[in-house]
């Protein structure tokens, strides 16, 4: 929308405030209880949209690394695989609250960190963290139920790093299964979004969570392959596949447990006879949510070629009426692009979008001065062979493909290396079914999208990985059975 | 007048056929004591190829079956290895100077293992699978289903009921197979093979090489059209290399097993993913 036009679509800012944020000028790392310098370098993590520096961490180094370890080793010997289940369940419980009782604090500081908006991280990823702790935080005594036979046993230490998306929501998806299930853990968050692991140590503390049961140690992919190569018993990861093969190749062969949860390029399929509003809001909610920063983004609209044009046309309208800009500002539905780097890699693949033949249209918004910002785009006349077909983009950039019937849908859906998630659009309940039955993807919306649920089991097929964060599946990544034996 | 017997030329199983290996290469195969009985066909990276190739084309049909129509299947394996169990007796007391009895219990044991697996193909999913009570208006259900081609490296003990129970697991969700058989006792890896071929398995969904599992495991680790990897039986061999060859495109990989392959569902559901569907209720 053009600054100068007035429409029943132009609002006065209404900004979040951030004066319930009460943030230090810089953190240390999360060791045994208590915040302690590293002994790394100091980097500084920024707004990405205004590129201000929001606090100073630490790069925790291997000294670092190895006493956060330790301290999580020492704390699974000690206090923690002595408590009950029900008691650490209680301490879930407790988490879960605080989680809630300090959401308008986190949701804030994750919009200001990350660049997603505030209705976003107000609405859909708090919310979920709560959510997160307090499903698990009941399986925490009825492990016997889990599907791993009576007395599973816990792994030990789990490393887990996690990605910048959705930082916060992560950790929950990381950190609230692992203890549930009796293990102690050390948790590197993503180099640009460290902020609200850290409010969430000081969470810990207010728990009064026994030192040395959660560790949160800051970094870049150094401190992450030095945490993953650590003494640990179990690696959990959520990331790229690149990193994901790396981690897998460097676990080969130690016995430790591994999980990942990795890249996607999901189909999102509409058929003839689909709800067209809804799967507009779909396409739209599929992409643009999080800026496209989601590895479950369905980032290939497959649509079927006799709706094309009226798909396109109305997804254009809708995708006009998007409103870019402040994170923190309650309208705002596309936020910033969460990294220089990031914005590069959306540029460069766009680009090369255009140099292979596929058209491009973006929408018509204001783009800020500062900051690292993308408008909404989508690409028609895409082929198969496309790099912006293939890649994952990881960004507001969606890929317009066409198919006749519902067999070819389903070849073109299956057509990558990837299988995270998928897209089915139609009014038809038998063909949903069976459409869905074929597709090879971990986690199927039928008549929605993005949409995640601590009792539903997310992961992927493929090279997108392997184990399950969420449900009764999702512990079973952080137990072994009984028969497995003590290692 | 003596009967001047007729020795079986022991070959690979492909894709429902009995090639010899590409390579022409051959291996003996002795008694206990040392004495010549076979030259087993001794498959090469090629041979490896086209296993896969073959097993692959066989799962949209084998994982596309019923759970009930599989699981008959299953038991038809069962029903012709008992109307044969004299030459596996006779083969295992041969090749690995087990005695009759010892022969005998081993091929009760693949017999009771293919019945047990065959009776999970219409049930494991029930076990495995989940209806999750979300926080909104969807039908939310999780169901295992096969994870495609899976390579095996078969126990090296055990030539009748090491090799079964390896591949009978993996077989039960819809998973196709390519083993690697003991090296040291590959004729009853062959003579079921046979059993196979004249069951209603249909050909590829279970594909059988002989020869050196070092130098074939390696090749099928690396292979990218295959999804997960059972070590059960590479022990002995390198397996953290065949670990690291199969990161490359993310394949499941099963670790050596300690000890003899006991028999669990879980073996069935390791060789599965989870697939987790939204489905939208109106409201009304």
């Amino acid at each position: 929308m053009a600054a100068s036009q007035t429409s029943f679509l132009d609002y006065a800012p209404a900004p979040e405030s951030t004066s319930i944020l009460d943030l230090k000028d810089s953190y240390g790392l999360f060791i045994d209880g208590e915040f302690v310098d590293g002994t790394g370098d100091a980097f500084t993590t920024i707004s990405p949209a205004t590129e201000e520096t929001i606090a100073e961490v630490v790069a925790a180094s291997r000294k670092d690394v190895d006493r956060a370890v330790a301290a999580a080793r020492k704390a699974f010997d000690g206090p923690w695989s002595r408590l009950s289940g029900a008691d650490r369940g209680k301490y879930l419980f407790r988490i879960a609250r605080l989680v809630q009782e300090r959401a308008r604090e986190l949701a804030v500081a994750e919009s200001l960190d990350n660049g997603k908006p505030i209705k976003e991280s107000r609405d859909v990823d708090v919310p979920l963290v709560a959510a997160w702790f307090f499903y698990y935080a009941g399986w925490a005594d009825k492990l016997d139920h889990a599907g791993l036979g009576p007395n599973p046993r816990a792994l030990g230490v789990a490393a887990q790093v996690i990605p910048w998306n959705f930082p916060l929501l992560m950790l929950a998806w990381k950190i609230a299964p692992a203890l549930a299930a009796g293990n102690t853990v050390v948790l590197k968050p993503a180099e640009t979004t460290p902020l609200t692991a850290l409010i969430f140590a000081e969470i810990l503390q207010q728990a009064d969570l026994p030192p040395g049961v959660v560790n949160i140690v800051t970094g870049a992919g150094e401190t992450g392959e030095l945490l993953v190569n650590a003494a640990v018993d179990k690696v959990a990861f959520t990331g790229s596949t690149e990193v994901g093969r790396a981690i897998a190749r460097s676990t080969a062969g130690t016995g430790k447990k591994l999980t990942l949860e990795l890249g996607g390029k999901a189909a999102n399929i509409v058929f003839d006879d689909a709800p067209l509003d809804q799967a507009i809001e779909g396409i739209v909610d599929g992409i643009f949510f999080n800026q496209g920063h989601v590895c479950c983004a369905g980032s290939r609209l497959l649509v079927q070629e006799n709706v094309e044009a009226e798909v396109i046309e109305r997804l254009k309208h809708r995708m006009s009426t998007l409103r870019l800009g402040d994170p923190l500002d309650k309208n705002t539905d596309v936020g910033a692009i969460n990294s220089r780097e990031q914005l590069d890699r959306i540029r460069e693949l766009s680009d090369i979008g255009e140099a292979e033949g596929a058209e491009r249209w973006s929408a018509p918004c204001e783009i800020p001065a500062k900051g690292f910002w993308y408008a909404p785009t989508i690409f028609t006349g895409v082929d198969t062979s496309h790099r912006i077909a293939r890649d994952e983009i990881f960004g507001p950039v969606l890929s317009v493909l066409t198919f006749r019937t519902p067999g070819e849908a389903i070849s073109k859906a299956n057509n990558t290396p990837y299988g995270l998630s998928a897209g089915i659009w139609s009014d038809k309940g038998s063909k949903v079914l069976a459409v869905a039955d074929k597709l090879r993807a971990g986690v199927i919306w039928t008549n929605t999208f993005n949409k995640f649920d601590p009792s539903s089991p997310f992961g992927g097929y493929k090279e997108s990985g392997y184990g399950r964060e969420g449900g009764r599946h999702g512990l079973a990544a952080y137990l072994a059975s009984a028969k497995e034996g003590a290692r | 007048m003596t009967h001047l017997a007729v020795p079986k030329t022991y070959k690979l199983y492909i894709g429902g056929k009995f090639p010899r290996s590409e390579s022409g290469r051959v291996y003996e195969v002795t008694t206990a004591k040392g004495e010549f009985l076979a030259n087993a066909a001794k498959a090469s990276r090629k041979d490896a190829r086209d296993a896969v190739s073959a097993a692959r084309a066989a799962v949209s049909g084998w994982s596309g079956a019923t759970g009930y129509n599989r699981g008959q299947v299953l038991y038809r394996v069962a029903e012709l290895l008992e109307g044969r169990r004299a030459q596996f007796v006779d083969e295992l007391t041969k090749v690995d100077g087990l005695t009759a009895a010892a022969a005998d219990k081993q091929v009760d044991a693949a017999i009771d293992a293919w019945v047990w697996y065959a009776g999970w193909a219409d049930k494991y999913a029930q076990v495995a699978g989940n209806g999750n009570p979300v926080a909104g208006p969807f039908f939310n259900i999780s169901v295992p289903e096969p994870t495609g081609v899976v390579a095996v490296v078969a126990p090296k003990e055990q030539g009748l009921f090491g090799l079964v129970s390896v591949i009978a697991p993996v077989l039960v969700s819809g998973n196709t197979v390519v083993v690697v058989a003991s090296e040291t006792s590959p004729l009853s890896a062959i003579s079921l093979s046979e059993v196979l071929a004249t069951s209603d398995v249909p050909g590829g969904v279970v594909n059988v090489l002989t020869g050196s599992a070092a130098e074939l495991a390696p090749w099928l680790a690396d292979h990218s059209d295959v999804n997960a990897v059972d070590l059960s039986g590479a022990g002995d061999l390198d397996w953290s290399d065949l670990q690291v060859k199969a990161a490359q495109t993310l394949k499941r990989v099963r670790e050596p097993e300690t000890g003899e392959v006991e028999r669990s569902v879980e073996r069935v559901t390791f060789f599965t993913e989870t697939k987790t569907v939204w489905h939208t209720k109106a409201l009304i």
